[in-house]
């Protein structure tokens, strides 16, 4: 076969159905607590939430696979796995440490320097840094390439100027990577001239401007830049060649059980609407739902076993959040379509139609955030040797 | 090297050698089948299924499922899942496999034979593949007073009705009334009709996957080739979403089948998280086929629509397979039960459990 693609059976390993057991139970008596409710969307508006992420650190399970030296536990890929998909399904308030774990913890330990690694990660682990990724701008978005916010040369560091924008957390980052213009690309390579900062939100020169969204909520923000100073040593990996470092965590970002988890909370009310004897429609509907997403997670499984073993399922990991998020966004419309015939005064109907309601409007983003479908496209035809 | 990939480059050399989908489409009759099948059969693999004792090549179950997605990447058109399937049926009864291709059954959930207590079949069972072209018919029957049993009946005794797959396969009713079977021998319930099923399901999702990673290569390889508007039209953006599209049904598909495969070959029992998977894979590999299919025949134009063309012996396997048994809504309602009778909290423990 000419376009060869992997997905095979990858079984988690007995060791994370310890640490599922653990994790449950920790999830258990934080809804107890009342710190996060699974159904009615916790995380809608809990999202941020320091004493969660804190207790989180504390149990070890964020940077849970970075060395012990940067306050890691040099746990496997396969285990960070489990913690993410519970921590989804409960809807718990992950925001403040997610993007750090998952993404700035990874490019800092691989392109940091020592001193920048020793003050950073191991606050990572223990919950206390919010981050941000700084890379859209009002005039590049998907084309991360022709992004102007500039880096000017300066003693001992750089001065930052230019806007970045749909920044995520800004409002409450301690940090952020920025990708910012350090030269102009070059005639061979439009890509060349980009380089990776770590931002201290801190630095003078940073302001950050509220964006709402359509749901009332503020995660959007504007960040301008106005000769904000960054020390040399806050540069990650080598100047002007940026493009040659983010191609591989990709992977990493795409596959994970957060693309199609995010709202799982519409398919938990969807049972509960539906009752105990669905009709055959209701019964139909859902049955090819749930057989979508195991379909989905064996997938999603499949390409995490390959990253634990040193693999690069670009094309793999591109169709998994194709297909994850394309499922996810009509998600809300299947369960609408399904529900509606269930009794008006039925027990459940009004948390369903409440959850299912948010859950619509978030729908369209999330086929937009962390790669569009039309760029994963575009991946997945060159991986099949089409361009 | 895992032995299912050995078998599986075997199992693809040999059906490249003796059944490729290109001369068998070019073929003026059936004359290539008789000298095809004996070269499968003499490889072992109609029997890999059953234990060497009992007359079969005692193969792996991982073994069986990669000659079947070889088979379903070949589109053969031979009895070998349904051989393999019945030698798996013989074998649940402790009962030898006969040489010759067999076929098997029930196929269609409302349909049942019986055995009355004087030792003759009766019932009739629709939609047995390849039946009229089969020696023998190995049958889960129910007895009469209780109790699941394997029959084993010689073809020429049943009443075999004609009749066409959508794929141009035999597809047969098969009229059981006053047959006395060669061979009969009880099940345990754990290895009965249920069983049989959640197995014949993951049959034929493995050799649906097998044949939709085979039209991923043929769009790929003619998007690439055919030339409009002065390039290939693999260079327009829209034929290439599309054919990725199209690989992300092969890969649900592949994903899905690959695990109730797994899942089979790894576990003791066909307990409740074998039918989530075997119902998932029947589900969502049959989505994938009908999607899949509808792309590929797109990119291909009016070529892929001709006889001539070998992608019809792909696309009209995936129509025909969805249905064997029981299709996407069938396998849907049953999950969709199953879960809504679970109740929201036992969801995700069943998902996350595989």
């Amino acid at each position: 076969m000419a376009t060869e693609l992997t997905f095979d059976p990858v079984r988690l390993p007995p060791e994370c159905a310890a640490l599922r057991a653990e994790v449950r139970a920790f999830l258990r008596e934080e809804i107890e607590a009342g710190t996060l409710s699974p159904d009615v969307g916790g995380g809608i508006d809990g999202a941020f939430s320091p004493e969660f992420s804190r207790k989180v650190g504390a149990r070890g399970w964020i940077g849970m696979t970075w060395p012990k030296k940067y306050g890691g536990q040099e746990k496997s890929f396969l285990e960070r796995y489990v913690v993410t998909e519970e921590f989804r399904v409960a809807n718990a308030p992950v925001r403040l440490h997610f993007v750090a774990d998952r993404q700035s913890g990874p490019v800092i330990l691989k392109y940091g320097s020592e001193r920048v690694k020793a003050a950073i990660l191991p606050r990572i682990c223990k919950g206390e840094v919010c981050f941000a990724i700084g890379m859209s701008e009002p005039n590049s978005g998907s084309d991360l390439f022709a992004a102007k916010t500039r880096a000017t040369k300066t003693d001992g560091g750089w001065l930052v100027n230019g806007t970045k924008v749909w920044t995520s957390s800004a409002h409450h980052a301690d940090y952020l990577i920025g990708l910012f213009r350090t030269s102009a690309p070059t005639k061979e390579n439009r890509r060349h001239g980009l380089t990776q900062f770590v931002v201290d939100m801190r630095t003078p020169g940073i302001t950050v401007n509220p964006i709402y969204q359509m749901t009332g909520n503020h995660d959007f923000n504007e960040v301008v830049f106005q000769d904000a100073f960054m020390p040399d040593d806050h540069v990650l990996g080598e100047v002007d060649g940026a493009w040659k470092q983010a191609t591989s965590e990709l992977a990493y970002e795409r596959s994970g059980p957060e693309r199609f988890l995010e709202t799982y909370y519409v398919l938990s009310e969807l049972v509960r609407v539906l009752g105990e004897k669905p009709d055959v429609r209701g019964a139909e509907g859902l049955g090819r739902l749930v057989a979508q997403l195991h379909a989905l997670r064996r997938m999603s499984v499949s390409v995490a076993g390959m990253l634990h073993a040193g693999k690069e399922p670009v094309v793999e990991a591109a169709i998994v959040k194709d297909v994850g998020t394309l499922w996810e966004q009509k998600l809300p419309h299947r369960a609408r379509d399904l529900a509606a015939f269930v009794e008006e005064g039925a027990a459940n109907r009004a948390s369903f139609e409440q959850v299912n309601a948010y859950a619509t409007m978030v729908a369209p983003k999330l086929t937009i955030q962390g790669g569009t479908t039309e760029i994963l496209r575009g991946i997945i035809a060159r991986g099949l040797g089409l361009r | 090297m895992a032995t299912d990939s050995i078998v599986a480059e075997a199992a693809a050399r040999i059906f490249r050698d003796v059944c490729d989908p290109a001369s068998v489409n070019r073929a003026a009759d059936e004359g290539w089948k008789a000298p095809a099948w004996a070269a499968v059969e003499q490889a072992g693999l109609p029997l890999a299924w059953v234990p060497e004792g009992l007359g079969g090549a005692g193969a792996e179950i991982g073994d069986g499922f990669a000659v079947l997605r070889e088979a379903g990447r070949s589109a053969v058109a031979l009895p070998i899942a349904e051989t393999l399937l019945a030698g798996w049926l013989l074998a649940q009864a402790g009962l030898a496999a006969p040489k010759g291709a067999m076929a098997c059954g029930p196929v269609r959930e409302s349909d049942r034979a019986t055995l009355a207590k004087g030792g003759t079949l009766s019932g009739r069972l629709r939609a047995i593949c390849f039946a009229s072209e089969a020696n023998h018919l190995a049958l889960l029957v129910e007895r009469e007073g209780g109790g699941e049993a394997v029959a084993l009946l010689d073809a020429g005794a049943a009443g075999i009705a004609d009749g066409k797959s959508i794929a141009g396969d035999a597809l047969n009713t098969v009229h059981l009334d006053g047959v006395r079977p060669v061979a009969v021998a009880d099940v345990p319930a754990a290895a009965g009709r249920e069983a049989f099923v959640l197995m014949g399901a993951t049959v034929r999702s493995v050799e649906m996957a097998g044949a939709l990673e085979a039209i991923l290569d043929i769009a790929v390889g003619y998007a690439n080739e055919r030339v409009a508007f002065e390039r290939p039209i693999a260079k327009f953006q829209a034929v290439q979403h599309n054919l990725a599209r199209l690989a992300g049904e092969v890969a649900a598909a592949m994903a899905a089948s690959g695990s109730a495969a797994e899942a089979i070959a790894a576990g003791a029992s066909f307990d409740e998280g074998v039918f989530l998977e075997a119902a998932s894979a029947k589900i969502r590999v049959g989505e994938a086929a009908g999607e899949g299919a509808a792309i590929a025949h797109q990119v291909l134009g009016a070529i892929g629509f001709t006889k001539e063309h070998t992608l019809h012996r792909f696309t009209r396997r995936l129509w025909a397979w969805r249905d064997d048994f029981g299709n996407e809504s069938l396998w849907a309602v049953k999950l969709g039960n199953l879960v809504a009778a679970k109740g929201a909290d036992g969801l995700w423990p069943m998902l996350a459990a595989r």
